[in-house]
């Protein structure tokens, strides 16, 4: 369920802008942290917490999931065999999803093309609402795969996580807000979802960055142009909390996307449209306010003819 | 017309023609494929000399319209990467110098080189500082061997952020200090962990004072890396377990050491980063290579009689410019023969470090890719 307010910043290790956008809410008294996609260096906050002149509380999610699946074994090994199946299922739809990218790649190619006059545009319209299905199965199959385990497993109830969620939204209820760093976005994903972290804030408002602001959106989108391997291909991860509506976060898109290929900026963002795709680089502010985006200037959208504009334009 | 052809145009060309040629170009020329080499000074001969298998490996400049320069010019593809030095005659006297109209050096265990790039080579942009990037630490051990009966040195790359609670895959390198020193691995490394293109890993980087003993499928150096080295790093530091995190690498016998001590220990290391390997063989007679090859020429029988399966991938990567391309493109077939996930890269380079600190990127994020598309910080 969308969230009331959400605002979503650029990458925050170089050049932290967090202390002014809480600031720039008036928010008095501590600070929820989620540092979960550090993994192992969850509790290595220490430039987080001076930045926000020592007003954390780390919820320590990673170590709480830790300490679950150490106690209850059962549901670890639930959890790994779902995770298993995910993995696979990815590793699926990548397969589907090169063949179907390539089709529409090589139909943009021929675009300008002598003979092709006027021909290709509905081509490709078909083979992008074609990317579209596949997304959406993806991501109903991954769905179908969580309320499977979570109607067998019923984590919830289990005291293993009952007691650690009891402990979170009492810290929660002491806090002015959440904020949520960046990291392993699939590791981050998973303890907000094991402990239902956003259904314990009490209308707090959410500060996101990098993996943290993917995982609020409805839809994970992982992205890199220039990988040593491979094609780059975009693809989906799965749903993410859907804390907020409309957005395909980008974050360091000005070095992960090839931002001055119109044609595959373009592709990026008529697949993924009706939603934003928003260029998250350092510095960068959004704000989802009453189920609204209103961005800073700086914070550029994708867009369909394969040029960026700002957000709000 | 060439930037020498329009010099050539002039109907005398003294000093200052020259001077001022001189000044407003950087050599050697590169125009298209055509590279012109260009030296000035007395001499009653100029060579180049460089080391690109196939061509005659000293060519004789001309002098230009009875100046004092002397010129060259060879036909060098796209992409290529060329080392070299000037032979200077005079009267009897041989001199090898380094190009005194090129600032580009090559450096190896020998001296340096001067090197030129033909049309579209790309210096890689991960080979240098970057300022984002966490660094690793290099830290120092001794091991007493007993395989050697002597106490060794190993280097050991520790990645930035390296925690004690996380496990790492462990890389253990040939020539290490001079991977160091003259392919830049540590930079390589840390860039390439920053950028989560490669896993962040333990690296051990062995050496030897003998290795063209050593390196040459000598049993005492799979003992060695096997039996005392890999125990030794597993006491010492957090590493996974299973072949698959595990790799060995190295250049030229580096890389022949390598092979063996894979084929000699199957299972135990999973990866094999192979670079410009000196897996020379004759299908008939005796090597021309000399005595040094003998134990290289006797493993690789072996080995192509018997290979096993010694690893469960490799990346292989050889210059075009190497005598050593064509045992390389035929490795390439028997390790895939052995069900080994192989890649392969040729380069148009020769065999030196700079080819292999080229390489670099391609064969560690094949064998440890990194969780690029996960991870968003």
């Amino acid at each position: 369920m969308a969230h009331s307010r959400v605002v979503v910043l650029g990458p925050q290790r170089l050049q932290p802008t967090l202390a002014l956008a809480v600031a720039s809410l008036g928010l008095q008294g501590r600070l929820a942290a989620v540092t979960a996609g550090w993994e192992e260096r969850e509790a290595e906050d220490q430039e987080l917490a001076a930045h926000l002149a020592g007003r954390t509380v780390n919820l320590a999610l990673y170590e709480r999931a830790d300490g679950v699946f150490r106690y209850d074994t059962e549901l670890h090994q639930a959890t790994r065999a779902r995770q298993d199946r995910i993995r696979r299922s990815q590793e699926l739809y990548r397969v589907r999803l090169a063949h179907q990218l390539e089709a529409a790649r090589e139909l943009l190619r021929r675009e300008t093309r002598p003979g092709y006059e006027g021909l290709v545009p509905s081509q490709l319209e078909g083979a992008i609402l074609g990317l579209r299905a596949l997304d959406a199965e993806h991501v109903e199959r991954i769905r179908s795969l969580h309320v499977e385990f979570e109607q067998r497993w019923k984590p919830f109830e289990r005291e293993s996580v009952a007691l650690q969620r009891r402990e979170l939204e009492a810290t929660l209820a002491d806090c002015a807000g959440l904020c949520i760093a960046g990291g392993n976005v699939g590791i981050l994903l998973n303890r907000l979802r094991m402990f239902g972290v956003l259904d314990l804030l009490r209308g707090q408002p959410i500060f996101a960055w990098s993996a943290g602001a993917m995982v609020l959106t409805e839809r994970i989108v992982l992205f890199h142009d220039f990988p040593p391997q491979g094609a780059g291909d975009p693809e989906v991860l799965e749903a993410g909390l859907g804390a907020v509506s409309g957005l395909v976060a980008l974050p360091h898109a000005d070095k992960r996307l090839a931002l001055g290929d119109a044609a595959r900026v373009s592709l990026f963002a008529r697949r993924f449209a009706p939603d934003l795709c928003v260029a998250l680089p350092a510095r960068t502010r959004l704000d989802w306010h009453e189920l609204r985006w209103s961005g800073e200037s700086g914070a550029r959208k994708l867009c369909a003819d394969g040029s960026l504009a700002e957000v709000g334009a | 017309m060439s930037l020498l052809g329009d010099l050539a145009a002039k109907r005398h060309i003294g000093p200052a023609d020259i001077d001022a040629f001189l000044r407003s170009h950087r050599f050697p020329l590169v125009e298209g494929r055509t590279v012109t080499f260009v030296f000035v000074g007395a001499a009653d001969e100029v060579r180049l000399r460089h080391w690109i298998a196939g061509l005659p490996p000293s060519q004789i400049f001309t002098r230009f319209h009875d100046s004092p320069m002397w010129t060259l010019s060879i036909d060098i593809p796209e992409g290529s990467r060329v080392e070299y030095k000037l032979e200077i005659v005079r009267g009897t006297h041989h001199q090898l110098i380094q190009d005194p109209l090129n600032e580009e050096l090559a450096r190896d265990p020998y001296g340096a080189n001067s090197v030129v790039f033909g049309a579209g080579y790309a210096r890689p942009d991960w080979i240098g500082h970057d300022t984002e990037a966490r660094l690793g630490e290099i830290q120092e051990l001794k091991i007493d061997s007993a395989a050697f009966g002597d106490t060794r040195d190993v280097l050991v790359y520790v990645p930035a952020r390296f925690r004690t609670t996380r496990r790492y895959p462990l890389l253990v390198v040939h020539d290490g200090p001079d991977y160091l020193k003259f392919a830049s691995l540590r930079t390589v490394l840390d860039n390439l962990i920053h950028r989560l293109e490669v896993q962040p890993m333990v690296v051990a980087l062995t050496g030897s004072s003998n290795r063209l003993v050593e390196y040459a499928n000598d049993e005492r150096q799979a003992r060695f890396l096997v039996d005392e080295l890999l125990p030794m790093m597993e006491s010492r530091y957090p590493l996974l377990p299973q072949p698959a995190a595990r790799g060995l690498m190295g250049a030229s016998f580096g890389g022949v050491a390598s092979l063996a001590t894979a084929w000699r220990r199957p299972g135990v290391f999973g990866n094999l980063l192979l670079q410009s390997g000196s897996f020379v063989f004759t299908d008939i007679g005796p090597n021309d290579r000399g005595p040094v090859f003998d134990p290289v020429v006797r493993f690789m029988s072996e080995f192509r009689a018997a290979p096993g399966r010694p690893a469960d991938s490799a990346y292989v990567s050889c210059g075009t410019y190497e005598a050593l391309i064509y045992y390389n493109r035929s490795i390439v077939p028997l390790l895939q023969s052995t069900g080994m996930h192989v890649r392969f890269t040729e380069s148009r380079d020769g065999h030196n470090w700079e080819n292999w600190r080229d390489r670099l990127r391609e064969g560690l994020t094949t064998l440890f890719p990194g969780q690029l598309m996960m991870v968003y910080e």
